[in-house]
């Protein structure tokens, strides 16, 4: 029989919130931390992000009556209280897989952090974590290449790779930029990268910019004998130049590009990657923006989806802070997303901040990146926490050594080679760290140099947004 | 320290991993075999010229030792490959079957040339 139109406005829990659905294989699953207004039950506000994020509108309209909205309605499927937090809580939403299209974390993102976020009934609202489908995992393309096609390209095996961002990021000609360039991998980096400030400014057009460095990574490549790269910023300000930007790259026969994901956008993350699966070409991911995004502890999205959705969208390395260097990163909730980055099953684990099993099937991994306020004496530490399916970047950290950039890469380099070969022999490197690296530098003045310039430096500060554990 | 103090680097051919170390020594060696038995990989050995080293192919010396669980086996074959090949770079690779990669890999010995 069908049913009778009702003008009118009704609460939306009765019919979003469906506390005895059990959900399916195929469902998209959300968690996000709900605050709301005062005075607003948890069960009405909660079923209001299910409504308002899938079919749901203010008001009832007839022509709902054409459709199956059974079907199609996301549901509050269930509440937590978040430890230690006695103002907001967790609410889990499952939505049909139909209500996106495939292969697109755009349209998945417009429906789950579109509107919602805006909502008046919500003081607070943060994505905390998504569960893909394995079933939509495999409508979407992912990293171009993957941690294992990415090693066998430039042979790299049985380590992290070392990078290091080109210094000053800002105002340097195209000439001194790929002499900046040259040395760096010349002493032992295997990467350097644009600064994702660096686009096609009038100091340097990007022309001019990747043949100085295609001559200089073609150089240091001949000389030491080891393949190296650099990290081509083709983040531009339209896809048509984007586009001629990376295939002027692959004319040099650069083997890396990089974009910035979110400045960029979705769309143009996706196109890209599709672009380099197609054309051998290796992506770097950089992530300016994202603490505009995910730093508040109640509001925004958690980092944790975001790498989920860059994984997805397509990408070979990403950045996901140092845990010990100059930016924000609690360590258990960076290894939470680290895994989803790389592994093919992450289990739930409250403690790392993961609310879902996520089976990501033969998705390719993707190389977390650390970068930003590191040095020689965090070595051991950053072979511990990123293991070998990294790219540590040294940027001041190998260019700010007083003999220069060749010699501050060698020092890099020896620290990381002593540091894995320690592991290895079973020695616990993060204890053991200064007598691995005094060991080490015996052996490489370096080494010994660098140590010496950079003792006394940390960045000891509390993490903003912390998981949420009593 | 003054400009005029500071070290000049030489760029030097090296061989990836391990290569900015120095040579590791035979019970060095044996550790890192160790290490690839111990995570389950399997050891195997490849030989090439030094003028082509920057291949990614590099000759295989016969197949790899495919559930070997004794250290010593793979010191006598990488001997062995040696003493065949006294101008060769010898390497010594752990096949990971999982991830289909190499856990590890870095040359032991290096060829006279």
């Amino acid at each position: 029989m069908s049913n009778t139109y009702q003008a009118g406005v009704k609460d939306y829990r009765e019919k979003y919130w469906t506390p005895d659905y059990v959900p399916l294989d195929t469902d998209l699953l959300a968690c996000f931390k709900v605050t709301g207004q005062p005075g607003v039950p948890r069960e009405e506000v909660a079923a209001a992000v299910a409504a308002e994020s899938s079919t749901g509108t203010w008001s009832t309209v007839w022509s709902e009556l054409l459709t199956d909205l059974e079907y199609y309605k996301g549901r509050a499927y269930r509440i937590e209280d978040v430890p230690g937090d006695s103002e907001s809580f967790y609410a889990f939403v499952a939505y049909p897989i139909d209500l996106f299209e495939e292969g697109s974390v755009v349209n998945v993102l417009t429906s789950l952090v579109g509107n919602v976020f805006g909502f008046k009934a919500l003081k607070h609202l943060r994505l905390e974590d998504i569960r893909f489908p394995i079933a939509y995992i495999k409508t979407c393309n992912g990293p171009p290449a993957g941690i294992q096609v990415e090693r066998d390209r430039l042979n790299k095996y049985g380590r992290p790779m070392l990078g290091a961002t080109i210094k000053p990021k800002l105002g340097l000609s195209a000439k001194n930029y790929g002499r900046a360039v040259y040395e760096c991998l010349r002493g032992g980096l295997d990467l350097t990268k644009d600064d994702e400030n660096v686009n096609s400014q009038p100091f340097m057009r990007w022309q001019d910019r990747f043949e100085f460095v295609a001559e200089a990574v073609l150089k240091a490549q001949d000389e030491t004998g080891e393949r190296k790269g650099h990290y081509l910023n083709v983040t531009a300000s339209d896809p048509e130049q984007m586009y001629e930007r990376a295939e002027f790259a692959k004319e040099l026969s650069m083997p890396i590009i990089m974009h910035d994901f979110l400045t960029g956008g979705f769309t143009a993350n996706t196109g890209l990657a599709r672009w380099c699966r197609k054309n051998n070409m290796l992506l770097h991911i950089h992530r300016a923006m994202h603490a505009v995004i995910d730093r508040h502890p109640k509001h925004g999205i958690h980092f944790r989806v975001l790498a989920k959705c860059l994984r997805l969208s397509g990408g070979d390395h990403l950045h996901t802070g140092t845990v010990v260097g100059k930016l924000e990163g609690d360590r258990n909730s960076t290894l939470g997303f680290v895994d989803q980055l790389r592994e093919s099953f992450v289990p739930e684990d409250r403690s790392r901040g993961v609310f879902f099993d996520q089976d990501w099937g033969s998705m390719p991994g993707v190389f977390a990146v650390a970068s930003g306020g590191i040095h020689v004496w965090h070595m051991p530490a950053l072979v511990t926490i990123f293991g070998d399916d990294s790219v540590l970047q040294f940027g001041g950290g190998t260019q700010g050594h007083p003999w220069g950039n060749a010699a501050g890469a060698a020092a890099n380099r020896v620290a990381l080679e002593a540091s894995v070969k320690a592991r290895n022999e079973g020695r616990e490197i993060e204890r053991e760290a200064r007598d691995i690296l005094v060991e080490a530098a015996k052996h490489s003045p370096e080494l010994a140099v660098a140590m010496e310039t950079w003792k006394e430096i940390k960045f000891e500060f509390e993490t903003v947004d912390k998981l949420d554990v009593n | 320290m003054s400009i005029y103090d500071a070290g000049d680097f030489q760029t030097t051919q090296t061989l990836e991993t391990f290569g900015f170390l120095p040579r590791l020594t035979q019970e060095e060696v044996h550790d890192q075999i160790a290490y690839i038995i111990a995570q389950g990989w399997t050891p195997a050995i490849e030989h090439e010229h030094p003028s082509k080293s920057f291949n990614h192919y590099w000759t295989m010396w016969k197949l790899p030792f495919f559930g070997e669980q004794q250290l010593s086996k793979v010191v006598e074959e990488l001997e062995s490959c040696r003493r065949a090949y006294p101008d060769h770079h010898v390497r010594l690779l752990g096949y990971d079957n999982y991830t289909q990669s190499q856990g590890a890999a870095f040359v032991v010995y290096e060829g006279r040339s």
